[in-house]
């Protein structure tokens, strides 16, 4: 909201990359070359569909995977390289909270047990009474009744579960939170439940999201900025209420087409539905991963890399001729 | 009016294990014509899943049992059918279900066509090989797979193409009724709008009747002519499209689901959603289902099941339009 | 909202938490052992077995066991001689008893070191894998390739008859499959969100193994493992009746049956009393395996 207010953001990634092999010489391209900064108490949403690198995006800004080169920025210091020994005093500061509420949480473990562990993990405190203080503190905070400290994660409904865990990456009192698809495997009142929480806890506790999802709607009231990305690149990126009022990329536009409206005037709207096949991100082309499914695709799009450029304040976009896809 | 294809009256189901008895559908109606198309809406666990399995006879034998009401499909009562009729006559023949997760719907170890022509195989009299493969050729096309690719496993297709696949295997008997519960759920928004968009145009050419299960009314408003909204196992608002979309009045239920919706136009910050979570299905509270998260409760709430508002073709059940009802005016206190 | 929920819950009941968690959980599992009843009393029999086994000698006169008796050779079962006596006129009850202490140890204490070890063994593999897990999965083959009482035979050659080295030749043959369960099992757990949610919250990779993923390898593990003791007190039988194991006239169940086994017809009880010895005993293990996998298992709880 107001970032331009704050000099150097809590976190930045400068030409991320994260290759994996895949047998012979031949490197699959999860992650190509993104940079993003988020600035201390706001939300990057990151939205693109499966097999896009969101998710091992957010991984790897949490180092849970090693980056193939580019920098991670946390408060002013380069973390990709730093042994796991040194990572540790981060560690506390990062957290994540992952999509499927049901495989996050540890079955043999009481609600309470996973909700202390990272404390007794990183020695928060000496005293056992301490660690009780602040479970009980957290799981109120993320409205968990008391008397469920001894249930165990299969005894609860899915949205309880993500409200244990994130009351888990929240015991550390972290500044930075990778969200990836929290709510997707929720249903829509519970998702409406959840999101809100999460936006209250950011306003009180100052935290810092990267909010992961396939899904534009979910993002649009959580987000300050949003990253499109396809295939490992980020094809748009822009403050939040830009991007759902001027979408530019073809992609995007397709995203955003593709979500079902509950309206009824809406049902013969014209749905840009996406054909043709996916370019394999194993060893791809250079140029626009899009082209080949993309109705505006000239032959400019391949062969060379499409830079970001800044097209509007603080609207990024990667693709050469978007002002003759606005004609069309 | 139109043909009566499916009726479902008072269906009450359970699942009955030692410790408890979960009452996951309370005696819901429902009527569907020959080549409509109904959603039923309800969050995980309203009851959405078991319905359909009544239909399919397909509840689990130790726990499910359905208590009373009666299922008729086509004229004839499904709970009176012979097992045997019930496998070669019904299920996949004129009755079929597809499930939410293309990854696991299918057989790894067997070509999707081979899959498709087991299905046909196991349905049709005149079993000629040539006869069989021309027919998984003609429903691949169908579902907007190239036929060459009916020799590839199941893992070389992508989780939308996988779901085409599934969908080939519920239209390979031309059933007449197709059940698909939470279809695109597991798929991303783009794919999802693919199969949306290839269901409806089937539906149209091929005329079957469909029952979508979903708890997205999103998925309802693109492809459905008639809905239901299910909570704790019962129907508590059910109508047409315009009763649901346009109309103003709603169970306040229906009314929650509706907010709690992300609306890509508005720019409020934050979401309305319903608050608290269903009730325990083997716990539910006496008079309505809903009253604990309801904000219009009134006393009459906690002690009566509420009455069935009637509005041509929109019926919502909640006393809040009851006593509209009586007064005959809009006066709406509490 | 959050402010809801805090004065909602601000009159929850506060016994729960002052309860003590750690003290239920265990009394849970107890209760729940109890409920079960085929293994409570198949945990009661294999704890009356053991201390009988234990104070073998206050019960039964040690003289009983090796001293021969030509009088009162091959007698059927009476009150004097509850399982008859033997070809050397031994008491079979009183050797049955002794055998106990010879076969239960070995069965057991093969079993906690080859779970142990195989375990361990399995875990590390699954949770590293790349080079680690190659070079163990590898030997374990090799191991495995060998015949099971080749291999035994073979140990025991190298290392004396004595129980100890029974014990080491049997933990070896048995090592690799518990290495190959215990693998399978947690290659399954590695990938999952709970153990990625356990790194992102600093802790170390022992840490994780201990106290995230072996807590869930335990149902098949204490299944196999309480089914393996009775398959082990039977190889150890037979490494006895191929002279490369327990020898006599040490008292041993198995060697006690394959002595028999000549007068099968002429006085079965010699070869059928022992043998339901260690048919209930094998039973009382599995049982009690299982009981102890649910009621170790929250999620069966109830």
């Amino acid at each position: 909201m107001k970032k331009n207010d704050k000099a150097t953001p809590i976190v930045e990634l400068k030409n991320f990359k994260k290759y994996y092999d895949v047998g012979g010489h031949r490197k699959l391209h999860a992650v190509d070359n993104i940079n993003a900064s988020i600035f201390a108490g706001t939300t990057l949403g990151v939205v693109g569909e499966s097999g896009c690198g969101k998710t091992t995006l957010g991984r790897a800004m949490l180092k849970l995977i090693k980056p193939t080169s580019g920098e991670i920025i946390f408060e002013g210091v380069d973390i990709s390289e730093l042994t796991p020994k040194k990572m540790q005093p981060y560690r506390q500061s990062m957290q994540i909270i992952f999509q499927d509420p049901y495989s996050s949480l540890n079955p043999r473990k009481t609600i309470y047990e996973s909700i202390a562990s990272p404390l007794i993990v990183n020695k928060i405190f000496k005293n056992s009474k301490d660690v009780e203080n602040r479970v009980h503190e957290m799981m109120k905070m993320v409205g968990l009744a008391e008397r469920l400290v001894n249930s165990y994660p299969h005894e609860l409904d899915g949205g309880r579960r993500q409200r244990v865990c994130i009351a888990r990456a929240l015991v550390l009192k972290p500044k930075f939170i990778v969200c990836d698809e929290p709510v997707s495997a929720l249903d829509v009142s519970i998702q409406a439940q959840i999101l809100n929480l999460l936006m209250d806890l950011q306003d009180e506790m100052g935290l810092t999201y990267m909010f992961i999802t396939h899904d534009l709607s979910v993002v649009k009231h959580i987000s300050d900025e949003i990253l499109v990305m396809y295939l490992g690149q980020c094809v748009e990126k822009a403050p939040s209420s830009e991007l759902f009022k001027n979408p530019l990329h073809p992609y995007t536009k397709a995203l955003l087409s593709a979500i079902p409206i509950a309206d009824i005037s809406s049902r013969n709207r014209k749905i840009q539905v996406v054909r043709g096949e996916l370019t394999s991100p194993i060893d791809p082309e250079k140029g626009c991963r899009f082209a080949p499914r993309c109705k505006y695709s000239q032959a400019g799009c391949l062969g060379k890399e499409i830079p970001l450029i800044e097209v509007e304040p603080n609207h990024y976009l990667a693709c050469p001729y978007w002002e003759q896809a606005i004609d069309n | 009016m139109k043909d009566e294809l499916l009726k479902i009256e008072k269906l009450e189901v359970i699942y009955k294990t030692s410790e408890e008895t979960v009452q996951a559908v309370n005696g819901i109606d429902i009527v569907l014509n020959k080549g409509e198309t109904l959603g039923l809406v309800g969050e995980t666990g309203a009851g959405k899943t078991t319905t359909a399995l009544s239909i399919m006879r397909l509840l689990p034998e130790r726990t499910g049992k359905v208590l009373s009401g009666n299922v008729t499909f086509e004229g004839e009562n499904i709970f009176e059918l012979s097992d045997e009729d019930m496998r070669m006559k019904i299920r996949g023949e004129r009755i079929a279900m597809i499930f939410q997760d293309p990854m696991t719907a299918l057989n790894p170890v067997m070509t999707v066509g081979d899959q498709i022509s087991e299905a046909i195989y196991y349905h049709s009299e005149k079993t000629n090989a040539a006869g069989i493969a021309a027919r998984v050729d003609k429903v691949l096309e169908l579902v907007g797979i190239s036929p060459s690719r009916k020799n590839e496993y199941p893992h070389q297709f992508s989780g939308g193409m996988k779901q085409r696949v599934v969908i080939a295997i519920a239209l390979a008997c031309e059933p007449v009724l197709l059940i698909a519960d939470e279809p695109t759920t597991a798929l991303d928004v783009t794919i999802q709008a693919q199969v949306l968009e290839m269901m409806g145009e089937l539906r149209d050419r091929l005329g079957t009747a469909m029952i979508m299960i979903t708890h997205d009314l999103g998925v309802v408003a693109q492809i459905c002519d008639k809905v239901a909204v299910m909570y704790a196992g019962e129907i508590i608002e059910s109508g047409n499209m315009e009763d649901i979309f346009v109309s103003k009045e709603h169970h306040p239920y229906t009314e929650g689901l509706f907010g709690a919706i992300p609306d890509l136009a508005s720019e409020a910050k934050r979401l309305s959603p319903i608050t608290g979570l269903m009730p325990d299905p083997s716990r539910l509270p006496q008079g309505c289902n809903f009253q604990e998260r309801c904000s219009h409760c009134m006393e009459i709430c906690t002690k009566k099941n509420p009455e069935t508002y009637v509005n041509g073709t929109h019926k919502i059940s909640c006393f809040l339009f009851k006593n509209k009802e009586d007064r005959g005016d809009g006066d709406e206190k509490k | 909202m959050i402010l809801q929920a805090l004065k909602n819950n601000k009159n929850e009941n506060k016994k729960n938490i002052t309860d003590g968690r750690r003290k239920s959980m265990w009394k849970e599992i107890g209760k729940r052992m109890i409920k079960d009843k085929p293994s409570l009393i198949s945990f009661i029999f294999i704890v009356a077995l053991i201390l009988v086994s234990i104070f073998a000698n206050f019960l039964i006169d040690v003289d009983l066991v090796t001293a021969q008796n030509g009088a009162e050779r091959i007698q059927s079962p009476s009150f004097a001689h509850w399982f008859g006596t033997d070809l050397y006129g031994r008491d079979i009850f009183a050797r049955v008893v002794y055998g106990s202490r010879v076969s239960l140890s070995i069965g057991i204490i093969t079993v906690l070191i080859s779970t142990s070890i195989g375990g361990l063994l399995g875990a590390v593999a699954a949770y590293f894998g790349g080079l680690l897990d190659d070079i163990i999965m590898r030997v374990t083959d090799v191991v495995l390739a060998i015949p099971e009482q080749l291999l035994a035979m073979c140990v025991v050659a190298a290392m004396g008859a004595t129980p100890t080295s029974v014990i080491a030749a049997l933990s070896i043959a048995v090592i690799p499959t518990r290495t190959r369960l215990v693998r399978s099992t947690v290659l399954g757990i590695v990938d999952t969100e709970y153990v990625e949610a356990a790194r992102a919250s600093g802790m170390g990779n022992i840490g994780i193994i201990v106290k995230e993923i072996m807590p869930n390898t335990l149902g098949p593990i204490i299944v196999v493992s309480t089914q393996g003791i009775a398959s082990i007190m039977l190889t150890a039988s037979s490494l006895s009746y191929l002279g490369v194991g327990i020898q006599p006239p040490t008292p041993e169940w198995g060697a006690i049956i394959f002595e028999a086994r000549e007068f099968l017809r002429l006085a079965p009880y010699m070869c059928i009393l022992p043998g339901l010895v260690i048919v209930v005993t094998a039973l009382a293990f599995n049982l009690m395996g299982d009981g102890l996998r649910d009621a170790l298992d929250p999620r069966l709880k109830d």
